[in-house]
């Protein structure tokens, strides 16, 4: 990956938005802090419903905040007019004029900004070149796909070659095939392009597959950000963690706890000690967190006992649903190899094994 | 299969007798109501008038050359009408200004209207169309008496100082016009606020993230966005504008006539019911050339915007 420079594009300063008044009121964003670096695939992640489309729309300047500056490349954007902005906007259902063909689409920010005609037409055949869009520049964008919209939006808010780039849920309107090319597709454009991307989605595999970074947003407040990487393996609380990916959760006390660690006694009497999010006191109540692919399954004795109930085949994996000996359902995800089955049968009395590395315990 | 498909065949066909008899109805109301009355018309057009109206079946060009020339009475030579010229001008003249007028205020209004929350629209569509309900005659006159020299208008101005004496604007063109917009109205903000209320307003938030300002987001967006309405309320606002009667019979007087007044005073004081009829068409003629020209210009427009 290449090096990216740590400068801020984005400042988020204690950012609360409300809507409505009086009864009505609704806290969309609460005291909101988080910077967006400079040329960075930024992912805003949630919930519908957690702020982060309002949260964008600050950005954009559609909205004001109630309270908090936004701060770009150092300066108060907050209370400018979105045309002001040297930020464009990717909109969800593209937004795309039905009144204007595929190029006047892309020239608009353009001719709204003054530009020299010629300037104009060498944009809007740079930035057509670039969504691979040269054919269909006369057509009208009611006569042209979704994945094809979707690349005029593109192009459109790249032409006047914005600072910061928003990306409001644009995949979701494509089916699957067409949003996994346009991931990779927006990866690309990101990567030649150099501009900031801030992308909002409550897809979390889109999410993980994407960002440079991610910021995890549940009603109205950012949870983590961090790197997907970070974000999957250390999240910092339970909504987190099972918000992104598949997750066990056993409940515990904890017995003992320092260092970024913690001994946690689970229901079923068994005892584990794993890395710990936060700081916790003996005997308060605790999470423990294990992803279904870091447990092993074993004969015999394990780290906690159970009961094969439901052996689920994925093609690539093969997930295994065990019925501990607290109770609790613990799913377990094995790869699968060609020759063999994966070893267990539905009934069978075996051990899960959760390594040193695997588990981590979290507040509730 | 032969079988099958003359089964197909003559439900087509009973489909097609089906479809005839279906519209037959309205094929009547269309013979009954515009067709038959029109060819009256045409055919007084071409007749000599009675002494004491009526006509008198005998055919003569004579209404058609009088719609645009005059016979002087004593050596019969024709010159071109000039009162009935300017009557023609001032009909076309005031119905556009009316349109305009209705225009500029009417595109506000609805914009208004298509911005508020879905439960108060209603409210306020009701409000604009509450006039029309009225009779069209009261409403007339209430107009005149805001604007006559000792009405509302003249009374609070010199109240307040601004003029010492009263302004005429009763028996004015000026007159007619405002009476007309107020008219219209609502048949110009309910086509326009129709397609505003389809207006896609991301598409406005759009507009604004690529740099346009209010103007240009008005112009560039809304406006080719709602050009539908805004040509459904024109000509629905200039038709009935150039054949309009009772507003400038009563806010004109009897000095600035339309062409409404005219054709009516041929029927009535006039006797020359050919030369009305003639006039008739005429007015028919215009509206429907100014409603060719708009139509052809509207749809030049869209493919020009592609």
């Amino acid at each position: 990956m290449p090096e990216k420079p740590d400068r801020s594009a984005i400042e988020i300063r204690n950012v609360s938005k409300i809507f409505g008044s009086g009864d009505d009121q609704v806290k969309a964003l609460d005291n909101v802090s988080v910077d967006i670096r400079e040329n960075e695939f930024f992912t805003l992640l949630g919930p519908s419903g957690c702020g982060k489309t309002t949260l964008l729309r600050l950005i954009a300047g559609f909205d004001f905040p109630t309270e908090g500056e936004i701060r770009l490349h150092g300066e108060d954007i907050a209370p400018l007019p979105p045309f002001k902005r040297p930020v464009n906007t990717v909109f969800q259902n593209y937004a795309l004029f039905p009144h204007m063909t595929v190029a006047q689409n892309i020239a608009f920010g353009l001719e709204m900004l003054g530009r020299p005609k010629q300037e104009i037409e060498a944009r809007v055949a740079a930035m057509l070149k670039l969504v691979k869009m040269e054919q269909l520049r006369n057509r009208k964008t009611s006569q042209i796909s979704g994945g094809q919209q979707q690349r005029v939006a593109l192009a459109r808010a790249l032409a006047p070659q914005p600072k910061v780039l928003l990306l409001d849920e644009p995949l979701s309107a494509l089916d699957y095939k067409l949003r996994k090319e346009m991931q990779i597709e927006l990866k690309r454009l990101q990567g030649e392009t150099g501009i900031t991307f801030i992308f909002v989605t409550h897809d979390q595999e889109e999410a993980l597959t994407m960002s440079d970074r991610i910021a995890v947003m549940s009603a109205g407040r950012i949870l983590q950000v961090g790197s997907p990487w970070e974000i999957y393996d250390h999240p910092a609380e339970r909504f987190v963690a099972d918000f992104i990916g598949e997750t066990n959760f056993l409940t515990g006390t904890v017995k003992e706890a320092g260092n970024g660690r913690a001994r946690l006694l689970l229901g079923s009497g068994a005892e584990i000690a794993a890395s710990a999010a936060s700081d916790f006191k003996p005997n308060a109540e605790a999470t423990l967190m294990v992803r279904p692919e870091h447990a092993k399954l074993v004969k015999g004795k394990g780290d906690l006992g159970g009961t094969v109930q439901n052996i689920v085949y994925f093609g690539t994996d093969t997930h295994i649903h065990v019925r501990l000996d607290g109770g609790e359902m613990f799913i377990v995800r094995q790869q699968n190899a060609r020759s063999a089955g994966c070893g267990f049968e539905e009934g069978e009395k075996v051990g899960v094994s959760i390594g040193d590395d695997a588990a981590q315990v979290l507040r509730d | 299969m032969s079988s099958a498909s003359e089964v197909a065949d003559a439900a087509e066909r009973k489909d097609v007798r089906g479809r005839w008899l279906l519209s037959l109805p309205a094929l009547l109301i269309i013979g009954i109501a515009s067709v038959f009355p029109l060819l009256i018309v045409l055919v007084y057009s071409f007749l000599k008038p009675g002494s004491y109206g009526d006509v008198v079946w005998q055919f003569s060009p004579d209404a058609w050359v009088g719609v645009l020339f005059q016979r002087d009475i004593f050596d019969g030579t024709l010159s071109i009408a000039d009162a009935h010229l300017s009557i023609f001008w001032r009909s076309v003249r005031l119905s556009l200004m009316t349109t305009v007028l209705a225009l500029i205020l009417g595109f506000p209004t609805a914009y208004f209207i298509a911005t508020r929350p879905e439960r108060t629209r209603a409210i306020w569509l009701f409000l604009i169309t509450i006039p029309f309900w009225t009779n069209l005659l009261i409403r007339t006159f209430a107009i005149q008496e805001v604007i006559r020299n000792e009405g509302v208008v003249n009374g609070l101005l010199m109240k307040l100082g601004v003029i010492s004496s009263p302004i005429q604007m009763m028996f004015t063109d000026f007159a007619i016009m405002i009476g007309m917009v107020y008219v219209y109205f609502p048949l110009m903000v309910l086509p326009l606020y129709a397609s505003m209320e389809k207006l896609d307003f991301r598409l406005v938030e759009a507009g604004y993230d690529l740099y346009a300002t209010r103007l240009k987001v008005l112009w560039r967006i809304i406006i080719p966005m709602v050009k539908p309405g805004i040509i459904a309320g024109s000509i629905l606002v200039f038709i009935p504008s150039l054949g309009a009667y009772v507003t400038p019979r009563v806010l004109g007087g009897g000095r600035n006539l339309m062409l409404g007044n005219l054709i009516e005073l041929q029927f009535g004081q006039g006797r020359n019911w050919p030369l009305g009829a003639a006039l008739s068409i005429t007015l028919l003629v215009i509206v429907m050339a100014a409603l060719l020209i708009y139509v052809r210009k509207a749809s030049n427009g869209g493919a020009h915007h592609g």
